[in-house]
């Protein structure tokens, strides 16, 4: 424990850090610009300088560690100075260095008002510039359709490169020319093209790099800023959603250090315009074979019409990706109470099923025990489509042990920003992972901790139980489950963030129930009258032959053309949900903004149809709901923990037969910004599709 | 004065020829294994009593820096960096040696990195010097054909040398932006600590040295410490090759005594100032990163590192910079700093910024279109820069301001005065650059 004497207080401090944040844990602010704890050291900014005893010049507390101190020659501890003449005059100087070349377009630059460069110039900074020459002027670059460059305005301390680099793991950006010539740009610019460039202009300390669709918008001071999730993939990444009336105008990352660090993806970021259109605004009736709109008592009079004397049997309900854990747990009881089993959560037809136990469906190493992880084994999943963020935190992992960890992947190739070796396409490999014939095993030699992974498009499939149970027996077999440890390297993957908590809930079929798979057979053969969409958009609907298809959900999508009621919900901005992830963590988002027109919070809904239906739920506030939720099911009153799940189940699984075909695995994920309702109404998810599909090249003149 | 069997550098004027046999009879690789065999320790102890300080402009005891290198290897291999990359205005020594005299730097380069265990050197050649390289890298080869160095050499340590050319830039000349351009990155300084001799080329420990410190050792071992130590003065012994350019009648690079004083220098070898020594208005005495002096310090004054400090000035590279009096001093510092603007490689704050406003005032203040307020406001922007930066480039920008400034205020004034008493013409207003 080295000491240190800051501003003349003497202080014990862990091993390994460096003088920044030695003075940050004294409770001493230091100013800083090209400094982030979750970047590489530049260096380069000076504006940390501070004064240390015995070293002629000032120092970048940024880059010197606390160990690189010694003491004075009488055993007086390393003393630093952070409050001296000397370090005031370099912050000033520094400061107004930087602004010489600076535009000072505050008032027309949309980082005002959250602007670093702002905010330490006016804590730390001299009152007036004495620089009378031109200023230099830089032009402007382009990044793709999501960043907005106003280079002039960049004072170079190279984090966007840096977080490309490392965290992104895509050399996407780079600096050009020397001195002040120095430019920040892409090769040849072309745009970004990794789904976590948005994080660039977040870490920008001046605006330099800001969000184009965001452009001109809004001041920071104007929005609402509400905590939230989000629900773009099942990691339930910790968000802020910032709205100004009834509008959400952008979505910014909190800090969540066990789930999403402080990065989020583009689709998270940038889904918000799709919060805007397409919006189911007030309830539709099929008339004629046409919708129109229709008043809620209309709605729920047609609903139970159609539902009156209904044999349970005929009915069945699907909840899709985007649903909170209120509604299907409201939905649930009502099947129950029509006498229908014919429920699922599982609308991608994975085969997972709560009754192997909890731990088969859970990422149970959870998000932060990738740190820890000494080898990956990927099966039929691209995390860098399912989970962006989590795909970083692997990177993060490999690029710590210099890229000496084993990572084996079994399913589609692909980029994953890290190096892996390739396994096999297939259940066959997986298969010999299993039996422990597969030359990795020996590569995964003195692992303590290995992780095996297993994404939706491993199990979305018919022979999808068989693969579980395989995978089951894979993970035994490298050793993923470390009782000693307390590890429990056996991982799924989810894609929709509504998935762990439909099965926690027991959203799946009952005893004689139907599947999604059976459900769609039986309302092609007639057997199906009454199917309920509680958000399902990705299910065939050319397969709902003539069943009566109740929709109720946020945006007009495939469910909402087939319905021939509609039931306008809220999106997840727009209600107080719970979301279960991937981890089995319990999650709320809230309500920054109302749902639009006439439509209602989702379990709202459904408690006011099972009275129409003279069934009432036993609840009539959400507080009540919760309650009764809890008490069957209490994982969920755990807000922001985990309930671990008992890793037992996984050996019990890996004990049972597994049959498999030959299928090799696909993608879970075909587009990734195109992979719910909300991100399939949002334009700026479509320009970025077209962009990643080579559409978005300039004409050239010659093509027409 | 310096008597010719003192001489290191006897070919330094490539009188002679540079191959291998003209260069052992002028003595090179004699007695180089017996050298060797003295031990690593012995030769560090022989010249840290020779007093040998660094050549290439900060002059660091040789010996003690190469003390830094691990004794023991950790698995990692000692690495010795010669930096070629002489690009300091003024300043032309190490590039006679590679030219005309490269077998001492060769010879020498096997000495030092037998002193710090290292198998392997570098050396990195400034990228516009063609020919040098050529020659230079010739000259290896033929070390290597008579078995001086490479594999199982003759004198008993294996011993691999690499010429890299680099690309023509001054930062590179800087120990570390050197290294990550050596490993084929942007040449940018890194940040210190850690310092090379503990993580430096490919994180291994790694010694810098210029070429004329190399290049000095091998005679330091042969004749001994004492001799290199009987010249020149205390703490600032041996010989030194000074670089006399400007406005001398015969420009020349001579070696010299440590601490010969500068008139012997500019009237004895370099034919005096262009118009007498009267004419003489200032010197930079060491390069271009140093503060000028002017004619009236020039008169006995010893050229060591100790007696230029005093003057707050420096030895540097000994790249002496001789300015008569039709020289318009504020200009030529101008251009100086429109160098420095150039060559920063853009890391960091001060210097990136700094250089560039230190240039465009300088520019209207050789104009004349200043007030005299800028003056100080130039100082103190130039003490700004100096020590807060990452490496000592914007110590080198900041230092021929102040020196400027320290000397030539009354100039600067005159000048901004005479511009102020000229008939009025509309000032036109200039368009961004």
């Amino acid at each position: 424990m080295p000491k240190l004497i800051i501003d003349g207080k003497e202080h014990d401090m862990p091993d390994g850090i460096t003088l920044i944040q030695a003075c940050e844990l004294a409770g001493i602010e230091i100013p800083r610009f090209c400094y982030h704890e979750r970047l590489s050291i530049a260096g380069n900014c000076r504006m940390c300088l501070v004064e240390v005893a015995g070293m002629p010049k000032p120092v970048a507390s940024c880059a010197m560690g606390v160990n690189d101190l010694l003491p004075a020659r009488d055993g007086t501890p390393p003393t630093i100075v952070t409050d001296s003449e000397t370090v005031k005059k370099a912050r000033e100087g520094v400061l107004e260095f930087l602004l010489i070349n600076h535009p000072l377009d505050c008032p027309i630059c949309d980082q005002g008002g959250e602007c670093d460069l702002q905010d330490q110039t006016m804590a730390y900074g001299f009152d007036a510039g004495r620089f009378q020459d031109n200023k230099r002027a830089v032009e402007e670059k382009y990044l793709g359709p999501l960043i907005d460059t106003f280079m002039t305005r960049c004072i170079h301390c190279t984090r966007c490169i840096r977080f490309m680099t490392e965290v992104a793991g895509v050399e996407e950006l780079g600096a050009i020319g020397r001195g002040e010539d120095m430019e920040i740009t892409t090769y040849l610019e072309h745009g970004m093209f990794s789904n976590l460039s948005g994080n660039v202009v977040d870490l920008c300390p001046v605006g330099a790099l800001t969000s184009k669709p965001y452009a001109f918008v809004a001041r920071p001071w104007e929005l609402t800023k509400t905590p939230s999730i989000d629900v773009m993939d099942a990691l339930g990444s910790a968000i802020r959603v910032d709205a100004r009336g009834k509008e959400v105008l952008r979505i910014l990352p909190r800090i969540n250090d066990a789930v999403n660090e402080e990065w989020i993806s583009d689709k998270t970021r940038h889904v918000w315009d799709g919060l805007r259109t397409q919006r189911l605004d007030r309830p539709y009736v099929r008339r004629n074979g046409k919708l129109v709109p229709a008043s809620w008592d209309e709605a729920f009079a047609a609903v139970a019409t159609r539902l009156a004397g209904l044999d349970g049997a005929r009915f069945a309900a699907i909840a899709g990706a985007l649903a909170a854990a209120e509604e299907m747990f409201a939905l649930k009881l009502l099947a129950e109470q029509l006498g229908s089993a014919n429920i699922d959560c599982r609308q991608d037809g994975a085969k997972l099923d709560p009754a192997l136990g909890r731990a088969t469906y859970l990422f149970n190493s959870t998000i932060e025990g990738i740190d820890q992880a000494d080898a990956f084994l990927l099966v039929g999943t691209n995390p860098r489509h399912e989970a962006p963020v989590l795909n970083a935190r692997i990177l993060k992992r490999t690029r710590h042990a210099q890229g000496k960890l084993p990572v084996g992947l079994i399913g589609a190739e692909a980029d994953l920003t890290y190096a892996y070796d390739y396994l096999g396409a297939g259940t066959e490999t997986l298969a010999k992972i299993a039996d422990g014939s597969h030359p990795f095993i020996e590569q995964l030699g003195g692992s303590e901790r290995p992780m095996l992974i297993l994404g939706q498009a491993a199990l979305a499939r018919p022979d999808g139980a068989g693969v579980l149970a395989l995978a089951a027996k894979a993970a035994m077999q490298i050793g993923a489950l470390n009782a000693s440890l307390g590890w429990n390297g056996f991982n799924v993957l989810h894609t929709a963030a509504a998935r762990v908590a439909g099965l926690d809930l027991g959203f799946v079929p009952g005893q004689g129930g139907r599947d999604v798979e059976t459900i769609l057979d039986g309302a092609s053969a007639g057997e199906i009258e009454i199917v309920y969409l509680l958000g399902a958009d990705e299910i065939g609907m050319d397969r709902l032959g003539d069943a009566f298809v109740i929709y109720q959900g946020s945006h007009g999508d495939e469910g909402a053309h087939r319905a021939d009621v509609i039931l306008p919900g809220g999106a997840y901005t727009e209600k107080s949900g719970t979301y279960l992830n991937t981890e089995g963590r319990a999650q709320l988002t809230a309500r920054a903004v109302f749902p639009p027109g006439e439509a209602r919070e989702d379990w709202k809904i459904v408690r006011a149809l099972s009275g129409v239906l003279g069934k009432p739920l036993p609840f009539d506030s959400l507080q009540a709901l919760r309650a009764e939720m809890y008490a069957r099911h209490p994982q969920f009153a755990l807000i922001d923990q985990i309930e671990p799940a008992d890793s037992a189940a996984i050996e019990h699984l890996a004990k049972t037969p597994a049959k498999v075909g030959k299928e090799r695995f696909g993608h879970a994920i075909k587009d990734f910004y195109l992979s719910n309702p909300i991100a399939r109404a949002s334009s700026i998810m479509a320009n970025l599709s077209a962009m990643h599909a080579g559409l978005d090249r300039k004409a050239t003149g010659t093509d027409g | 004065m310096l008597q010719d069997k003192d001489r290191i550098f006897k070919n330094l004027y490539g009188l002679h020829s540079w191959r291998l046999k003209a260069a052992r009879a002028r003595g090179a690789w004699d007695g180089t294994k017996e050298m060797i065999e003295r031990g690593h320790e012995a030769i560090i102890e022989e010249v840290k009593a020779s007093g040998l300080r660094g050549r290439g402009g900060a002059g660091f005891p040789t010996g003690l820096k190469w003390s830094f290198m691990p004794k023991q290897s950790d698995g990692r291999p000692n690495y010795l960096v010669i930096n070629a990359d002489e690009s300091e205005p003024g300043t032309c020594k190490d590039r006679d040696i590679m030219r005309h005299d490269p077998q001492l730097l060769i010879e020498g380069a096997l000495l030092a990195g037998f002193a710090m265990r290292a198998h392997t050197a570098y050396i990195y050649i400034r990228g516009e010097f063609i020919a040098e390289r050529e020659i230079l890298q010739a000259a290896i080869d033929e070390a290597y054909d008579a078995k001086l160095i490479g594999q199982n050499n003759v004198n008993g340590w294996d011993f691999e040398l690499y010429l890299h050319h680099g690309a023509g830039a001054y930062i590179c000349g800087e120990e570390t932006a050197l290294l990550e351009s050596l490993e084929g990155k942007k040449g940018m300084p890194r940040l210190k600590p850690p310092f090379p001799a503990n993580v430096g080329l490919y994180g291994a420990p790694t010694t810098v040295n210029n070429v004329e410190t190399i290049a000095v050792v091998p005679d330091i071992l042969r004749r001994g410490a004492t001799w290199f130590a009987s010249l020149g003065r205390p703490n600032n012994t041996g010989t030194k090759i000074f670089c006399i350019s400007g406005h001398v009648n015969r420009p020349c690079n001579v070696e010299e005594e440590m601490g010969v004083e500068l008139r012997v220098l500019i009237d004895h070898y370099a034919g005096g100032v262009r118009g007498g020594w009267d004419n003489l208005l200032a010197v930079i005495p060491g390069g271009s990163s140093v503060p000028c002096i002017t004619a009236s310090e020039c008169e006995e004054l010893p050229m060591d590192f100790d007696s230029l400090k005093a003057l707050k000035t420096g030895l540097g590279t000994a790249g002496v910079i001789v300015m008569d009096k039709s020289t318009d001093i504020i200009r030529a510092i101008s251009r100086l700093s429109y160098f420095y603007k150039h060559e920063s490689c853009g890391q960091c704050t001060p210097c990136r910024e700094g250089t560039g406003w230190m240039w465009r005032v300088l520019e209207r203040m050789a104009r004349g279109q200043a007030e005299k307020a800028e003056i100080d406001m130039l100082l103190s922007v130039s003490y700004q820069v100096e020590g807060h930066t990452i490496c000592a480039l914007g110590d080198a920008a900041a230092w021929p301001v102040q020196g400027l400034i320290r000397h030539f205020r009354h100039v600067i004034e005159e000048r901004i005065d005479a511009q102020a008493a000229r008939p009025i013409a509309p000032s036109v207003p200039v368009a961004a650059e």
